[in-house]
This record gives C-alpha cells, sequence and structure tokens, in this order.
C-alpha cells in the first residue's frame, strides 16, 4: 500500500478550508480539540469555535440551537461519547427538528486501540440507524474524509461523520467525485462481493488480493454512506455476484452489515457473512486488535471462503 | 417598557379565561399537564404578550426574540399563549394531542408556528439557548433569548452544563426563569431531592440573579426589564410560583402533574376559576 494519512488530521484541515469558504461554519470541542484534531480551527476561527469542555449534551444542545439560528455547527467527541453521552439532544432536537448540524465521532471502532473497550466505539452505528433525517458517513482515506466533510456542510440537515483515530492508506485521487448515498465499486469480482464501510476498506481490498491468489473473484465496494444505503449496489451485488461479505469496525449487529441485511431479506435473499465484532475487544496495537478478532485481510477472507462455501453448497 | 395598569388588567384577565381554556381542554382531551401548565401562566403570558419581541405573522424572522420552553410538558399553555397571540387560530387548540395534529403532546418546532425548539426530554434548553443566544453574537442581531425551566428539571446534570456554558461565554443576551413551583411528578422538590436554594447554585455558577412574584404580571414585567438590561452575562430568574396555580384543590399537589381531569372535578375547577373575563 502507498501512502498513509491520518483521518483526524484530514479532518482538521477539512475544517479549516471550510471555515474559509463559509463563515456559517463553526465548531464545537468537548476537550477533545487536540486529539481530534477540530481544535486547529481555533488558530484560523477563534470567534466561531467554542470548547464547552466535558460535557457532550450541552455540545449537543448548543449546537442544536445555533443551528436553528442558521449556522452549521461541527460537534467533536469521540464517537463512543457522541450518543452514548451527547445522545438525547441527537434525537430530541437534532434529528427531531432536522436540524443543520454536523456530529463528528471521531476515534471510531477500535482505532483508540490502547485506550481499551470503554473507548472503542462498536455501537454507534447501531445506534444512529435508528434515527430518522441522519446522514450517516463513514469515510475510508484521507480524500475521502474531506470530501465527506464538505458534502456534510453542504447537505441541509443532520449529518454524522464516524471518522477513525488512525493513518490509512491513500485509496483515493483528489479528483475522485464524492456523492453521499452512492457507494464507490473500487475492485470488479465475480463470485462475491466484499461491502466495507470506514478505513477498514483496505483490509477488504487486501483480502481480495489475498483471494485472487487462490483463484477467487471478489468485488470491493467502499459503502462510505451507512445511511441512505445505497440499496441499488447491494442489489447489484446480490445479482451480479450472488454472495455478500460485510465488513465494519463495530458489532455486526445493527450497522452495516444489518443495513446490507435487510436491503436483501426485502428483495434478493442470497448467502451473507458479517464481518464485525460481537463482543467488546481489549487494549492492544491497533493491528493486533483487528487481527485478534478477525476484521484484517485474513479474516475477511475467511468469512469470504465462508459464504462461497454456503453459495456452492 | 414598563407596562401600564390598564395593560397589566387585561393580562390578568387573559390569564384567568386561558385557566378556564386550559382546564376545558385537558378535561376534553383526558390527557395532559395542568399542574405546571398552571403555574407559568403569567410568566409566558407576561412574555408572549408584553416583553418579547416578536411578529405573529413573521414567526421565523431571524431578529425576533426567542423562547425555549425547556419544561415541555408545560405545552398547553404555551399553545393558549400562541394561539391567543395570533401565531395559530384559536380554535385549532381543540386538535391538542389528537392524530395529524401540530399540537404536539410536548412543544413541536417542525410543526407549530411560533415554537422556537421542540422540547420534552428536559435539562436541554439552556444549552439550545446558550446556543441561539450565542448565534445573536456570530450574526450580528440583537435578539434577547429567554428559556423558561422547571425546578424538577434542573436536577438535570446537563441544566449545570449549559449554566457552565453560559457564564464562559457571558452570554448577556440569555435570560432563564425558574418556574419554582416547588412541586415534582413524584413528590415535593424538597422530598425527592432536597437541594437548597437554586439562585444560590445559578450565583455560584457566575450567574445573575433576580427574584420575581411568577403570579404578578406587574411584578415579572419589571423584572423582565431590570433583566434585559443587564447585558454583562446571563441572568436567571428565580419565579416563585404555585403549582396547579388557580384551582385550590390542584395546587401544590404532585398528583396533578400529569392527572386526567374527572367530571368532578372538572365542575369543581370551573367554579374555582370564575366566569368574568
Amino acid at each position: 500500500m502507498n501512502r498513509q494519512i491520518e483521518i483526524r488530521q484530514a479532518y482538521g484541515d477539512a475544517l479549516i478550508k471550510l471555515g474559509e469558504q463559509n463563515p456559517r461554519v463553526v465548531v464545537i470541542d468537548a476537550d477533545v480539540g487536540s486529539s481530534a484534531k477540530s481544535g486547529g480551527f481555533d488558530a484560523k476561527f477563534p470567534e466561531r469555535h467554542y470548547n464547552v469542555g466535558i460535557s457532550e449534551v450541552d455540545m449537543n444542545a448548543m449546537a442544536a440551537g445555533m443551528a436553528s439560528c442558521g449556522l452549521i455547527p461541527f460537534t467533536n467527541t469521540f464517537s463512543v461519547f457522541m450518543l452514548l453521552r451527547g445522545g438525547d439532544p441527537v434525537n430530541s432536537l437534532i434529528c427531531y427538528d432536522r436540524l443543520n448540524v454536523k456530529l463528528a465521532g471521531t476515534f471510531c471502532g477500535l482505532s483508540d486501540s490502547f485506550d481499551g473497550a470503554s473507548h472503542h466505539s462498536t455501537s454507534d452505528l447501531a445506534l444512529l440507524r435508528a434515527l430518522p433525517n441522519l446522514t450517516v458517513l463513514c469515510p475510508c482515506d484521507a480524500v475521502e474524509t474531506e470530501k465527506a466533510v464538505f458534502a456534510a456542510a453542504a447537505l441541509e440537515g443532520p449529518v454524522y461523520l464516524r471518522l477513525s483515530r488512525a493513518a490509512a492508506p491513500a485509496i483515493f485521487e483528489r479528483e475522485y467525485p464524492f456523492r453521499i448515498g452512492k457507494s464507490v465499486r473500487l475492485r470488479q469480482g465475480s463470485q462475491l462481493s466484499i461491502i466495507a464501510t470506514g478505513t477498514i476498506v483496505h483490509q477488504a481490498l487486501a483480502a481480495a488480493e489475498l483471494l485472487e491468489a487462490e483463484g477467487i473473484s471478489a468485488r470491493v465496494v467502499d459503502m462510505h454512506t451507512v445511511k441512505p444505503l445505497d440499496a441499488e449496489e447491494v442489489l447489484s451485488c446480490a445479482c451480479e455476484t450472488g454472495a455478500i461479505v460485510t465488513v465494519e469496525e463495530h458489532s455486526i449487529y445493527g450497522g452495516l452489515g444489518g443495513a446490507v441485511a435487510e436491503v436483501l431479506a426485502a428483495d434478493t435473499p442470497i448467502p451473507m457473512e458479517f464481518v464485525g465484532l460481537t463482543q467488546y475487544a481489549e487494549s492492544g496495537d491497533y493491528p493486533a486488535l483487528l487481527a485478534k478478532y478477525g476484521l484484517d485481510a485474513g479474516g475477511i477472507a475467511a468469512k469470504a471462503r465462508a459464504v462461497l462455501a454456503h453459495k456452492s453448497g | 417598557m414598563n407596562i401600564t395598569q390598564a395593560k397589566t388588567a387585561e393580562l390578568e384577565a387573559l390569564c384567568q379565561g386561558m385557566r378556564r381554556e386550559l382546564i376545558d381542554l385537558l378535561y376534553e382531551r383526558q390527557t395532559g399537564h395542568p399542574g405546571g401548565s398552571l403555574s407559568c401562566c403569567e410568566i409566558l403570558v407576561t412574555l408572549y404578550f408584553h416583553t418579547m419581541r416578536i411578529d405573529p405573522e413573521h414567526p421565523d424572522s431571524p431578529g425576533r426574540d426567542r423562547l425555549i420552553l425547556s419544561k415541555g410538558h408545560a405545552a398547553p399553555m404555551l399553545y393558549l399563549c400562541l394561539a391567543h397571540r395570533g401565531f395559530f387560530p384559536v380554535e385549532e387548540l381543540a386538535t391538542l394531542r389528537k392524530i395529524d395534529s401540530r399540537l404536539q403532546g410536548h412543544p413541536c418546532a417542525h410543526k407549530t408556528p411560533g415554537v422556537d425548539l421542540s422540547t420534552g426530554p428536559l435539562g436541554l434548553g439552556l444549552s439550545a439557548g446558550v446556543g441561539m443566544a450565542e448565534s445573536a453574537r456570530l450574526t450580528g442581531s440583537d435578539y434577547d433569548v429567554y428559556v423558561v425551566l422547571g425546578d424538577g428539571e434542573i436536577q438535570e446534570g446537563a441544566v449545570w452544563e449549559a449554566a457552565m456554558t453560559a457564564n464562559k461565554l457571558k452570554t448577556g443576551n440569555l435570560i432563564a426563569i425558574l418556574d419554582d413551583n416547588g412541586v415534582q411528578l413524584d413528590g415535593t422538590v424538597e422530598e425527592i431531592m432536597p437541594a437548597g436554594s437554586a439562585a444560590q447554585k445559578f450565583e455560584a455558577f457566575g450567574w445573575h440573579t433576580l427574584t420575581a412574584d411568577g403570579h404578578s404580571i406587574e411584578d415579572l414585567a419589571a423584572v423582565f426589564e431590570q433583566a434585559k438590561a443587564c447585558r454583562s452575562g446571563p441572568v436567571l430568574i428565580d419565579a416563585r410560583t404555585v403549582k396547579g396555580k388557580g384551582v385550590p384543590f390542584m395546587e401544590g399537589r404532585s398528583i396533578w402533574h400529569g392527572r386526567p381531569i374527572s367530571a368532578e372535578d372538572y365542575t369543581l375547577a370551573k367554579q374555582a376559576l370564575g366566569g368574568a373575563q
């Protein structure tokens, strides 16, 4: 793989660019500005940057008030806290009134690996998918992160940005035309489709390489928008490859896998496998955690073989 | 703006009429919250009919004063004010809590003209008010933001997160009014969570504080003027009220937080509230 770029740095840089273009953009931190890299906004636009301290409910409710007055607030905390701590105003104000707040949950999945299970975010997609009016974006590399930030700001309504702490290999070039709700087929394949979201997309690509060496042809799709889901592409994958593996740094319950399964169950039931978590993880080196919990290329390839066995059985 | 005696008398009569309408409405619906609606009647009437800069013809005007009914269960009294102020037809009040109505059980900003923020889950209104107040600075507006809090509501920790943020930002256009009726759903505030003086706590959090007789239009109007004149930081007005005010058997009794009104109680309530405008 080529150069690695930190998602959070790409996010922080994108916020500053956005702030230069749009005076309605404000940034609110709950004391994670240095970690999330959202704090860099302060140096450039101190009058539009707020640090409300460790108070996620206050942050999101304050953002709701600002959005109701025409501003575009980006709120920032670790993704594990965005809903589980700051969730009441997300539900009862921001999504209910369709307010123009952008919720940036950083350190998603297992990416805050050493801090342990209390800091891993593996239920946020399940919680957020159930909220009406909310768009959920989960970019896979630095370029897609920047594009997602600008697309979120351009969309009138609430958006959740699921951002990794980790550096990720560059997948996209700058010219890449990102569109909310429109997934990207990164690799062609005929025997199964691997549908992934977030930085783990590069593990899916690596899995497809492993499979190719075994003579298995796997399609890889970057499903950067978890909600609204690109159902058209899911059904294309179902019809054209006949088997699907979903891949997410999240519980296998209620996240991307659940969303894909809902589409398939209603239309084209086919064999499917889920790569994701079923338990709390633990502290440790990030690649080691991904490997232990079956979220690396090897784990994904194993699920691909399983789904093929099911398909041919 | 000082309130005239004539205006005070007019608004007092309006309050008495609204109390009767509230009892009619909640009796007919057999659902809703009478106690907390009755306690904030004069607070809301003084704000909507005297103090606030609003235009019912343009409910979304960017320069308008905002009001957040953070204790959203008092929605019926809010709707009575908005209807009589001209935000929507008075006849529409009869649709309260009915299917397809714009008048939801708790205030809904995207359905009801004049509602500035949806509320219901307690403890969120003050933070949203800080956001609205701060937005005035960022957008070059000069509006004020009023947040009506319940005295049970301030048990929610998020209220104190907002209190800290308002103090940090010195939001001089933010005025919180505590509907200090001393009673919550399960009992008196003193029984459920004895916490001492709310005003002293807000002071300790850096707020200016004022007190008012929450059932005196004259007093409320004067205190709102004092609060508006204070621009150096947020103001908390401790408005002393009575839960269920105006209906003697409801006054100060927690069971009337959200109890349906029986036919017998309805007759008694209407007798107590009289018929004179």
